[in-house]
């Protein structure tokens, strides 16, 4: 062999593959400020939109004059619903199978609620315009309490709905119900309940919150009058979706209509959905014939795109006296606000709450969720979490520490004894999901021995007893937690969003030169698809991954797929990408045969090439192989190198982790001081442990923003009490810890490559893991359940209650 | 409200703009000059995505009038570095994994430029605290502001290796 010629090793490095830190291809144009995002878009004769909003949450809309708006300088137009109503688009249809006012349709259900539409020259001209709308409004009562929307005499919000009994999830039970959804096993688990040793209840509330992400929803949309085609820019995570959304409600055939999601400045869930935004700018620019722009700010965001969580979880857990759990209970009311706008698969109104056994081996369990209708937004988008899985994981791990405290247990050991074990995968959980694999126990005694689990438990003692004393006011809380998520939905048998399937895709054309472009359904908000995804394909197909562009994003050139969120890019666009890559292979092992006139059979693939079998001297390398399918006639192939890739997954991935959070609180000022996070993580086969680990670290400043603060938060009255980022919490560099990082590989058994995904697993497990730390500080004194945000404020009122102030 | 004349200084270069008095900074900056590194996330001086440099201090451009800034030496992200010569904070942040989305970097960057310049020789603690009027929803912080502190040895070694 040649001495010069690089070694294996050197090969598989300069491959920049599967495990290598590779840095990011994307970052040369954001350090230089030359990304290119929806409000950097600026086309010939491009008109700015704006919303008339209402001041009410709960009004009737009696008037609305347009005439003095008509008059600002620079307005061209005003959209109210009777203007969309001819064209049928005063109300579009939901992710949920409900439907929603574009513009307010005679009356408002939340405060913000669009009531009009002013188109202008310029956004300044458009925020005059929207000044000089006049609206008169007839305030109704309002209701922003789940359990009182249920009460007999609750006003009736929903009048649309009125007499319509059954819903698009099976019978509705009152005028402010939307649905009933239930798994497990209702009458075998309350007679668990009922012959248990030990049963624990409580409440435990995931208070509604907002995704935010940096930059917020916007579009341009432009219609070609000459060509009858009509574009969309937006900050769309699925742009597919929204083409055919888009074509459904408009009737613009769907090859008339190209969405495309530029640079996307984070989603985390905010831009899954459909907004009025859009809708309003596709009509206007059709009116206008010119392109017309939308782009919320802050405010509009948080008030009205998008809200995340709000789900109440009653439960019970059942356990013997020595701490086996025996079944759990659990009954949900889901507040959705005035319209059920979830961006949930269709048969799964509660999205995957039904992965609330968590880590644990439970054999009985029953889940019934109600969703309910109040005044205030619609949403309930899965914020940076699979769907609804971050509420699933806060409730058990709460509700296993609920258990410890009924015990009298330790909760690392609690846990521990009712693992899911490592031999039992794949698992059947009680409440219907086959969970692909796992080794829990391994990676709890991994980050228990990591943190010094037993000498903090003994200085915890300690300083309680300290504290008693009356030698310090600190209090040391250790939050615990283990989650397992569900995500990569998902298989097409169980997993659709109206209709639609929700496979991915992936098509590569290798270029004659030996490099490539492949595009894939999905689009990447930060999470550095450009960089992975090439990644996964130079493993595949040994080419380096810096020679493959990654695109995705437009849909007249990227194949249809359902985008990203729900972590489900790695788990199904990753295995679409590496089984398309295989289809390339398949053609380059008959091409290298065909040149090294061997059969088929008679080559073998090792690193970037196809190598004679015993005689490793005879090869062809993939850049060979590229060049001849281009430029030979081989008898019975065709010409050209491509390869298209629809993957249905078989099963979900169920990534999973521990994580410690170690918590010093202040008893009298209710402040807290993160003192250690260390965070495990198992996804399967990681691709690029840098992007794992950043992904970690920014999910987990979610999560801690989430435990430790943020809210949107409502008054009597329907007022958003945090509509802006003054009161909306957003940890800055200075209140973030510094977070400690780990791992174990367990293989996903049915993805191509056994990744699983990672990008949502530290919003799952963050967020439990500091409230744990909270409840745990206060433990000892008799704490048991608080519910977040856990501000300052509330803590000193957790302090207060228990009498220690004095 | 009509429009005035105004002389802003940018990135070395004098601009004539015509602005009414009330228009903001940012979007002269953005939809005027097509320097669309600023980016737009609060316009209620928050976040910070906004930042740029005006008469060697870090400023929210969301937050001031471009009339107010006549005659103002002004920096943003676009006059930090070039693509044939980045700046060495553009090097490590990209080196260090200090961006996801990227649409909070140009005024993270922007923001980091100035600190280092006020104090070359900063604690993590410093770090954290100066660069705290400037959010970023995806990274943690941590990796910003390990990009920020290797980005301060650089420059302070290859002062030294000049002197």
């Amino acid at each position: 062999m040649n001495d010069m010629a690089p070694s294996r090793e050197e090969r598989i490095e300069g491959l920049k593959g599967l495990g290598s830190s590779r840095k990011r291809v994307e970052d040369a144009r954001f350090t230089q400020g030359k990304g290119n995002y929806v409000d950097d878009i600026k086309l010939p004769g491009m008109l700015f939109g704006d919303f008339v909003r209402s001041p009410f949450a709960h009004a009737r809309v009696k008037a609305i004059n347009t005439e003095a708006a008509m008059s600002v300088p620079g307005v061209l137009a005003v959209l109210t619903a009777k203007d969309l109503e001819p064209l049928g688009l005063h109300w579009m249809p939901t992710l949920a199978g409900d439907k929603q006012m574009v513009l307010a349709d005679g009356k408002v259900l939340f405060q913000g609620q669009e009531v009009a539409y002013v188109v202008a020259t310029d956004r300044y001209a458009a925020a005059d315009g929207c000044e000089a709308v006049e609206v008169e409004y007839e305030e109704l009562p309002v209701v922003v309490d789940p359990f009182k929307a249920l009460e007999d005499d609750a006003p009736v919000l929903r009048e649309d709905l009125e007499g319509k009994m059954e819903g698009a999830h099976g019978p509705r039970k009152h005028h402010n119900h939307i649905f009933t959804w239930e798994a497990g096993e209702k009458e075998a688990t309350e007679q668990v309940l009922g012959s248990a040793e030990v049963v624990a209840e409580e409440m435990v509330y995931y208070h509604r919150t907002h995704p935010c992400p940096l930059e917020p929803c916007g579009c341009v949309a432009s219609m070609d009058k000459v060509n009858g085609k009509l574009t969309i820019w937006g900050t769309f995570q699925a742009p597919h979706a929204i083409r055919t959304v888009v074509s459904l409600i408009s009737g613009i055939e769907e090859h008339n209509i190209r969405v495309i999601s530029p640079d996307i400045g984070g989603g985390f869930g905010n831009k899954v959905g459909a907004y009025p935004g859009y809708i309003c700018s596709a009509v206007a620019s059709i009116v206008t014939g010119k392109p017309v722009k939308w782009i919320e700010d802050r405010m509009d965001n948080l008030m009205t795109t998008a809200f995340a969580r709000d789900y109440w979880m009653k439960g019970k857990i059942a356990a013997t006296k020595e701490g086996k759990i025996t079944g759990l209970w659990c009954h949900t009311t889901a507040d959705h606000g005035g319209f059920d706008a979830c961006a949930d698969p269709t048969k799964f109104p509660a999205g995957f709450m039904n992965i609330c056994t968590g880590s644990y081996d439970i054999p009985t369990a029953y889940l019934a969720v109600d969703g309910v209708y109040t005044n205030k937004a619609p949403g309930g988008v899965a914020y940076r979490c699979s769907f609804r899985v971050t509420e699933a994981a806060y409730f058990i791990e709460r509700m296993i520490e609920v258990l410890a405290i009924e015990l009298g247990m330790d909760a690392a050991e609690l846990r521990r004894i009712n693992f899911i074990k490592k031999e039992q995968f794949p698992y059947q959980s009680a409440l219907g999901w086959e969970y692909d694999s796992g080794d829990y126990h391994t990676a709890w005694d991994k980050a228990l021995d990591a943190v010094g689990y037993d000498e903090l438990r003994k200085e915890q003692a300690e300083r309680v007893e300290a504290f008693k004393r009356g030698e310090t006011r600190k209090l040391l809380g250790i939050g615990l937690t283990h989650f397992t998520e569900i995500v990569g939905a998902g298989p097409v048998k169980n997993c659709d969003i109206l209709g639609l399937g929700m496979f991915d895709s992936c098509e590569i054309r290798i270029h004659p030169t030996g490099s490539a472009i492949a595009r894939l359904g999905t689009i990447s908000q930060g999470q550095g698809h450009a960089t992975t995804f090439a990644q996964i394909l130079a493993s595949e197909i040994g080419l380096p991954a810096d020679s493959i562009t990654v695109e995705e994003g437009d849909t007249d050139t990227a194949p249809y797929g359902l985008g990203t969120y729900g972590s489900r890019s790695t788990p199904v666009a990753g295995a679409a990408t590496a089984m398309a890559g295989r289809k390339i292979r398949a053609k380059a092992q008959m091409i290298a045969a065909y040149l090294l006139e061997v059969h088929d059979d008679d080559v073998e693939w090792d690193v970037d090439r196809f190598v004679v079998k015993g005689n490793p001297e005879r090869f062809k390398t993939m850049k060979e192989i590229a060049f001849a399918s281009y430029n030979q006639a081989i008898p019975g192939i065709e010409p050209g190198l491509e390869a298209v890739s629809y993957y249905d997954p078989p099963n979900m991935t169920y990534p999973f982790g521990a994580y410690i959070c170690v918590m010093e609180i202040d008893v009298d000022t209710g402040t807290h001081e993160i003192r250690q996070f260390y965070a495990l993580d198992d996804c399967g086969t990681r691709i690029n442990p840098m992007i794992i680990e950043g992904q970690v670290h920014g999910g987990l400043t979610e999560a801690l923003a989430i435990a430790m603060g943020q809210e949107i938060a409502y008054d009597e009255m329907g007022n958003v009490k945090t509509g802006t980022l003054m009161d909306f919490f957003i940890p800055t560099a200075w209140e973030t810890p510094n977070y400690t990082t780990d791992y174990t590989t367990t293989p996903s058994p049915h993805h191509p490559i056994g990744a699983k995904g990672v990008g949502e697993s530290p919003n799952v497990g963050g967020v439990p893991a500091f409230s744990n730390a909270v409840h745990d500080a206060f433990r000892a004194f008799g704490l048991r359940q608080s519910h977040m945000p856990h501000d300052h404020w509330r803590i000193w009122k957790i302090a207060n209650s228990l009498g220690l102030h004095g | 409200m009509g429009k005035q004349h105004y002389q802003i200084n940018v990135n070395g270069e004098t601009k004539d703009v015509l602005a009414e008095p009330r228009e903001l900074l940012i979007h002269t900056l953005r939809e005027q000059l097509d320097l669309t590194g600023p980016h737009i996330g609060c316009e209620t001086s928050h976040c910070g995505a906004c930042t740029v440099d005006i008469d060697g201090k870090s400023v929210k451009s969301c937050t001031v009038f471009t009339a107010q800034v006549a005659g103002k030496e002004i920096t943003t992200i676009e006059g930090l570095g070039t693509p044939d010569e980045m700046h060495v904070l553009q090097e490590k942040f990209r080196e260090h994994h200090g961006l996801q989305c990227g649409y909070c970097t140009p005024g993270m960057i922007t923001r980091a430029h100035r600190l280092l310049q006020e104090n070359p020789n900063p604690t993590e603690e410093d770090v954290r605290f100066g660069m705290s009027g400037n959010l970023c929803r995806c990274t943690g912080y941590q990796n910003i502001v390990k990009s920020i502190l290797a980005a301060a040895a650089e420059m302070n070694a290859s002062k030294e290796a000049a002197e």
